[in-house]
């Protein structure tokens, strides 16, 4: 049944939208914007900042455009003079219990309370400063994320993010009245409680209070350090939004310039995190594919389905909130790890350099990783194996603060070695791509043939849906694996916590099986992860993934067990895969958490 | 219905003292409380509340245990219990007192009321009493003005209160507190 058409005019403009669509989305389709700074798209409509009202002819008071929906014969006016007082005074308010000291603030010039500051709020304040008898706290506790109350304005992005999108609320609406905050339990610091460090709330945050934990001063040092050899790894969805903060159109690869970039800035090797993806590939595909004998011919009981583990923040979550299922969990370390475990160890031995001179910086979409890199677990070569993780935000930011003219930079290629990737291996950036890659190599393994997909691109795991689920029979296996002969391979997708919990939570009553699921921790996988440029959205993530595929169409090598690299490591070092080297740098096991 | 309601968990309550569980046990306690409000979101203010009727207030492990029998965030469950000024989250007293402190209770003299209550007992407002009998607290209004200045002692109101008379009123909890 089609849904109704709904007459009103906006600004005078007649305009017909379906039902149920509100003020502020019919105001878009005549390209009339509304300022808003509670809403967004993302997430439910809260209309608790009261930016976006606006005057409907024959009302006493002003609607919010965000939260009310269209009626017939509705005569709306989105700039009208009670209109603009009205949000200037608003914006006054806000600013009043706001820290806006912006010259010292992170967010100064990607703020979008300080944005509508000049819009609207030009002149004396003419409001009294509360800030300064606030109980606010500085939570620099976090290695990933810092929470800076005197900057909040409890528009609560952040509390919704967390529930609706990654079913975690480590952050909770505290207290009411002027005494509101949003807080941990118990006001608890940010590392002691259930946070992932996901970072989709430093995403979605629309002022400075929810930023990132920034490591660009370390770094620069490091680099200025002449005794140190500064190795630079770069994650496989940065390359697909990097250049959004610089002045490039949104979508674009930025590969070759952001190597240009990096060699400019002073690292003495820029080498490519999809390198070790390939190798987790090698890792990983064996481990599901030992899962499956141990399973089927040995009958021991073993662990399934076999979950990804490259997303730290998923790893946390698993930690808190299902501490039965780490089993389950790929002993594989994270892409990043085994970079940082082969850094300082294979490669530093290598290129004759000692490894205490190394400083190991790698460049994320991801705020989670800032975690993973301080981990216990994370320090088999002896030393830390990834000294600094920036994000894609930060590198944008050393990029400007170089001088760099991005735009203008002559692409140039990864160093060798750890540098050469495929296809397989770039698409690790996007939700499901873990999986194809890890299709593309386990297949062949098995059967001696390459995935039955057109152009081996395994187009059911593509994709923006929160879940996906698919299946894969294999037939005609090498002699090796004939025990897997005619077994259809039941796979499962998840991306945003709150798809992983429903997925899991299916898996633990029964009613779903797989063999093999991937999950990534934040909507959409890395290309929209809490690291990315601000700011995010379903469709700026479609753009980026749609980058993250061509990239992988566009590369010679589509395969990770084509990689050259990847077989000249195994040949040279790690011996096989699961090999007792591997054993030693590549894996590692988890701990439970409290959940509560 | 809510008088039901509350008869029957009354009488849950004694049976589960009766069997012998210190109540001091919370994780039991909030158990039971599920019990009877069952296991959905809807149940968090009654499981508080009832938590907050037992131990006069809800403690670190409180909110843990609500949280997992509810299956809710601990953040969650505390962001509910501090927007409401009867759900309190530090240690109160056995009789907590609240003395009214809006405006025509302010004019009907409520600070001799506070003032002769601190020096009765020997603490500031938002204090406790060392005993751990009594914690003393001002209220938004209770809806009392015409009878001001009042006092709320757990449940129980107390309009038209002097000083004098306060004293005496605490005397009597005193009393039946040693009993």
């Amino acid at each position: 049944m089609g849904k109704y058409l709904v007459n009103l005019k906006i600004n005078n403009i007649p305009v017909s939208v379906e039902e149920g669509t509100t003020i502020l989305d019919a105001a878009k389709n005549l390209n009339f914007k509304i300022p808003t700074l509670c809403y967004h798209s993302d997430l439910s409509i809260a209309g608790n900042c009261r930016v976006c009202v606006v005057e409907v002819k024959g009302q006493r008071v002003l609607s919010a455009a965000c939260a009310t929906p269209v009626s017939e014969g509705m005569d709306v006016f989105t700039n009208s003079e009670k209109v603009r007082a009205s949000r200037k005074n608003v914006v006054e308010l806000l600013l009043s219990e706001h820290n806006a000291d912006c010259t010292k603030c992170y967010k100064n010039g990607n703020c979008e309370l300080q944005e509508m500051t000049s819009e609207y709020s030009v002149g004396n304040h003419i409001y009294l400063d509360l800030v300064k008898d606030k109980d606010k706290i500085l939570d620099i506790s976090s290695p990933s994320i810092v929470k800076d109350d005197s900057k909040c304005i409890r528009c609560q992005r952040c509390v919704r993010t967390c529930e609706e999108l990654q079913a975690v609320s480590a952050l909770a609406v505290v207290n009411k009245g002027d005494h509101q905050k949003i807080s941990t339990f118990l006001n608890k610091p940010m590392h002691e409680v259930v946070c992932t460090n996901c970072g989709q709330c430093v995403n979605r945050c629309p002022t400075g209070a929810l930023v990132e934990k920034n490591y660009i001063d370390e770094v620069w040092n490091a680099i200025y350090d002449p005794d140190k050899f500064v190795v630079v790894q770069t994650a496989p969805a940065v390359r697909a939004a990097l250049g959004e903060g610089l002045g490039v159109e949104l979508g674009q690869r930025v590969t070759g310039k952001m190597v240009a970039a990096l060699k400019k800035l002073g690292f003495n090797k820029v080498l490519d995190t999809d390198f070790t993806a390939d190798l987790t590939i090698m890792e990983e595909g064996t481990e599901l594919l030992t899962r499956l004998k141990k399973a089927l011919v040995d009958k021991e009981s073993v662990a399934l389905p076999m979950f990804t583990s490259c997303s730290p923040g998923w790893i946390k979550f698993v930690e808190h909130i299902f501490p039965e299922y780490l089993a389950n969990l790929s002993t594989c370390k994270s892409p990043q790890q085994m970079f940082g475990a082969l850094a300082k160890t294979y490669y530093a031995d290598k290129i004759n350099i000692k490894p205490e001179k190394m400083v190991s910086v790698s460049v994320m979409p991801c705020t989670a990783k800032k975690y993973e890199c301080d981990r216990p677990e994370m320090r088999s070569s002896g030393y830390k194996d990834v000294d600094y993780v920036i994000t894609t935000r930060e590198l944008a930011r050393m990029i400007k603060q170089a001088g760099i003219e991005f735009n203008k930079l002559e692409s140039e290629r990864y160093d060798s070695i750890l540098g050469e990737s495929t296809g397989a291996a770039v698409i690790f950036g996007a939700t499901g791509g873990v999986m194809e890659a890890a299709l593309r190599t386990a297949y062949e393994i098995v059967t001696g043939r390459e995935v039955p997909f057109t152009n081996l691109d395994i187009k059911p795991v593509r994709g923006m849906e929160g879940i996906k689920e698919a299946a894969i029979k294999i037939k005609d296996t090498v002699p090796a694996w004939s025990f897997l002969e005619g077994v259809e391979l039941k796979i499962a997708i998840a991306s945003g916590l709150a798809n992983a919990k429903k997925l899991v939570e299916a898996i633990r009553d029964g009613k779903a099986t797989y063999h093999f699921v991937e999950i990534m921790a934040c909507p959409g996988g890395c290309i929209g992860g809490g690291g990315q440029p601000i700011p995010t959205s379903a469709e700026i993530r479609k753009k980026r993934i749609e980058a993250i595929y061509e990239e992988d169409t566009n590369m010679t090598l589509r395969k990770s067990h084509d990689n050259p690299e990847v077989q000249e490591v195994y040949k040279e070092f790690l011996g096989s895969p699961l090999g007792h080297k591997s054993h030693d740098l590549l894996h590692t096991h988890y701990k439970p958490r409290k959940r509560y | 219905m809510t008088k039901i309601k509350h008869l029957i968990q009354n009488f849950s309550l004694q049976k589960f003292k009766k069997g012998g569980q210190k109540m001091s046990n919370v994780e039991n306690l909030v158990k039971e409380l599920v019990k009877i409000h069952g296991k959905n979101r809807n149940s968090l203010m009654p499981v508080l509340q009832g938590v907050v009727k037992e131990e006069k207030y809800l403690s670190e492990d409180a909110m843990m245990a609500i949280a997992k029998e509810l299956d809710l965030s601990t953040a969650d469950v505390y962001g509910t219990a501090s927007f409401y000024t009867f759900l309190d989250t530090v240690p109160r007293g056995k009789n907590i007192i609240r003395v009214c402190k809006t405006i025509t209770c302010h004019m009907k003299g409520k600070d001799e009321l506070i003032k002769a209550l601190e020096d009765a007992l020997k603490i500031k407002v938002g204090e406790t009493t060392h005993d751990k009998q009594f914690t003393l607290l001002t209220a938004n209004c209770l809806g009392w003005c015409h009878k001001g200045p009042v006092m709320l002692i757990n449940d129980e109101i107390y309009p038209e209160t002097s000083p004098q008379a306060a004293l005496e009123i605490i005397e009597k909890y005193q009393t039946s507190t040693k009993k």
